[in-house]
């Protein structure tokens, strides 16, 4: 059996390791447009900021490859996919023949046109090891950096430059940073720890022209009116699923590489996983891209287990983040932020003045989402009992406590966990 | 594999676990030196519950996964499985960015704030059997061969 993995980061891992528990002959390999071995991509932002060294970026013992008989080809870059011929083609015209085909190439960074972005030389994306490399190795041609989108990309990257000592403004759409994963208290505690810090944030607002001679920039123009003088305009709107290659093949891409409960596409053999899928959603049942990085590697694992013949199936994508900024903790999982308050039960718990921030989403006897800020301890637990669907009734007066433990929860549930006589969790 | 598992009905909530946990993972592996004189104290990777003013505890730790949560999530690798069933954290490896600690259903990770790392059950792997299964008075911690998901 032939695997061929496009893609080398977590979801092709998640899948080599699944394809090893089933089939320990079948040949894998793995295309990467990328020159790095796999690696932890959330860590570019550590990278840039000196955190950590090259040397750390690797995602995987030195012999995971050789360990798993992966042949690894890097820096190729996929044009194209014959799912009748069962081909994969390699810019430079090189195919290659695949059994089985895991589409696992990511996203990539989102770009909109803004006036007087053309030409200009100081505009980054910030997705990849390279670029890190990239904005170190000019930091000392970089002042002051406008960074647009608050997201984990803009925060990240911001977070980074920041500890260059870099000045820095981020512009966010939204009316709060991290917009899909926190609400308002949480945006607002990190706001004010990162202006606090000496990092602009501005809300309800966006660039509509980038300002300067010739290749130089000279600031920005926000939709205010604003004016925002920089060098430097990083660019983190967002990412979209990397499925351009696939145009014209018989793979269907809406938004992402549309796959079933088993990460494979319409065609048969070809899967697809991580952030360039788009798979169901754990609480609405719909499709739609999940670029978390637990999720990928999950999908990842499925993918494997079922291209080598196993049965596996996917519960559902649920988001969650974890990101500290300033010595500030914070993770949020689930629903956090519903669109219709009314059909949910929000319980919230707050200390702003330190920090603290606690934000429990219930709907009916499910607990669906958690926002957590400063008191993040053993914040899994409430992702057991999403997952799980744990009827919360019997402990509902509890979730908010800062101790919030498992000697909240029914003794069964307990015995399931820690009992040598309980099933699994 | 062999893994710890935790009957609270004979627990009584004296915490040894918790102080034979921290005393082993310290330098000198004597409690009064690894309490009172060493720079950092470890944090115990097995957590002591109380309810009611102890009419209710027990202590929990790392389960050792079939599938780790906390391994799917971590971000640099940090976390990995090793051959004979141990999910170990590569200290110098991790970030502490605390995405073990959101993914775990356990709760069995902990934040060493001070050193910005992920602090979890190793098994005590210079031991044959772990600190916190020796040191509990009523043996309401046991060492034994079963499975967990």
């Amino acid at each position: 059996m032939n695997y061929v993995i496009i893609g080398n980061s977590v979801a092709a891992v998640g899948a080599i390791r699944g394809i090893r528990t089933i089939d320990p002959q079948g040949n894998i390999s793995v295309i990467s447009r990328e020159r790095h071995v796999a690696y932890g991509r959330p860590l570019i932002s550590y990278l840039l900021g000196g955190l950590v060294t090259e040397k750390r970026m690797a995602y995987l013992p030195e012999d995971f490859y050789e360990k798993n008989r992966v042949n690894l080809l890097l820096k190729s870059e996929v044009v194209g996919v014959n799912t009748d011929k069962k081909q994969v083609k390699l810019a430079g015209g090189d195919t290659v023949p695949y059994d089985r085909l895991l589409i696992a190439t990511g996203g990539d960074p989102f770009v909109p046109p803004i006036a007087g972005m053309a030409g200009k030389d100081k505009v980054f994306t910030f997705t990849t090891w390279d670029d890190a490399n990239k904005l170190k190795g000019i930091s000392h041609d970089i002042g002051r950096v406008v960074v647009i989108g608050g997201g984990l990309i803009g925060l990240k990257a911001a977070e980074g430059l920041h500890l260059l000592g870099k000045q820095i403004s981020i512009v966010e759409l939204a009316d709060r940073i991290l917009s899909t994963a926190f609400d308002r208290p949480a945006g607002r505690i990190v706001a004010k720890k990162m202006k606090a810090n000496g990092i602009d944030v501005i809300t309800e607002d966006t660039v509509v022209q980038i300002e300067g001679e010739g290749a130089e920039i000279s600031g920005v123009t926000l939709k205010s009116g604003d004016f925002i003088p920089c060098d430097t305009v990083i660019v983190a709107i967002g990412v979209r699923p990397a499925a351009g290659f696939l145009k014209g093949s018989k793979v269907e891409v809406n938004r992402g590489i549309v796959v079933d409960d088993r990460m494979e596409t319409r065609v048969p053999g070809v899967f697809a996983a991580g952030d360039v899928a788009e798979a169901r959603d754990f609480f609405s049942g719909q499709k739609n891209p999940m670029p978390i990085w637990p999720d990928a590697y999950i999908q990842g694992d499925i993918a494997g287990v079922v291209m080598a013949g196993g049965e596996k199936s996917y519960s559902g994508g649920v988001a969650m983040n974890s990101l500290e900024l300033f010595k500030v903790p914070t993770i949020s999982m689930g629903i956090s932020n519903p669109l219709d308050p009314k059909d949910f039960e929000i319980l919230t718990y707050q200390d702003l003045e330190n920090s603290q921030y606690r934000k429990i989403v219930v709907k009916g006897k499910l607990l669906v989402g958690t926002v957590l800020v400063g008191n993040v301890e053993r914040a899994g637990i409430f992702a057991g009992l999403i997952r799980e669907k744990i009827d919360i009734s019997p402990f509902r007066g509890s979730l908010l406590a800062p101790d919030f433990g498992v000697i909240h929860l029914p003794r069964e549930i307990r015995n399931a966990l820690f009992a040598p006589y309980g099933k699994v969790a | 594999m062999k893994r710890i598992y935790t009957l609270e009905d004979v627990c009584i909530g004296c915490h040894l676990c918790e102080v034979a946990c921290i005393t082993e993972h310290s330098l000198s592996k004597e409690p009064v030196k690894a309490f009172l004189h060493e720079q950092f104290r470890p944090i115990s990777r097995c957590t002591v519950e109380e309810l009611d003013g102890g009419v209710l505890s027990l202590s929990t730790t790392c389960r050792h996964c079939d599938e780790p949560d906390c391994l799917r999530a971590c971000i640099s690798g940090a976390i990995q499985k090793y051959d004979n069933g141990v999910v170990r954290t590569d200290t110098e490896q991790c970030v502490g960015c605390w995405s073990c600690v959101m993914a775990c259903p356990y709760g069995a990770i902990q934040r060493n704030v001070t050193k910005k790392k992920a602090n979890k059950c190793d098994l005590c792997p210079d031991r044959k059997t772990p600190a916190c299964v020796d040191a509990c008075p009523n043996r309401a911690l046991v060492f034994r061969e079963g499975s967990q998901k």
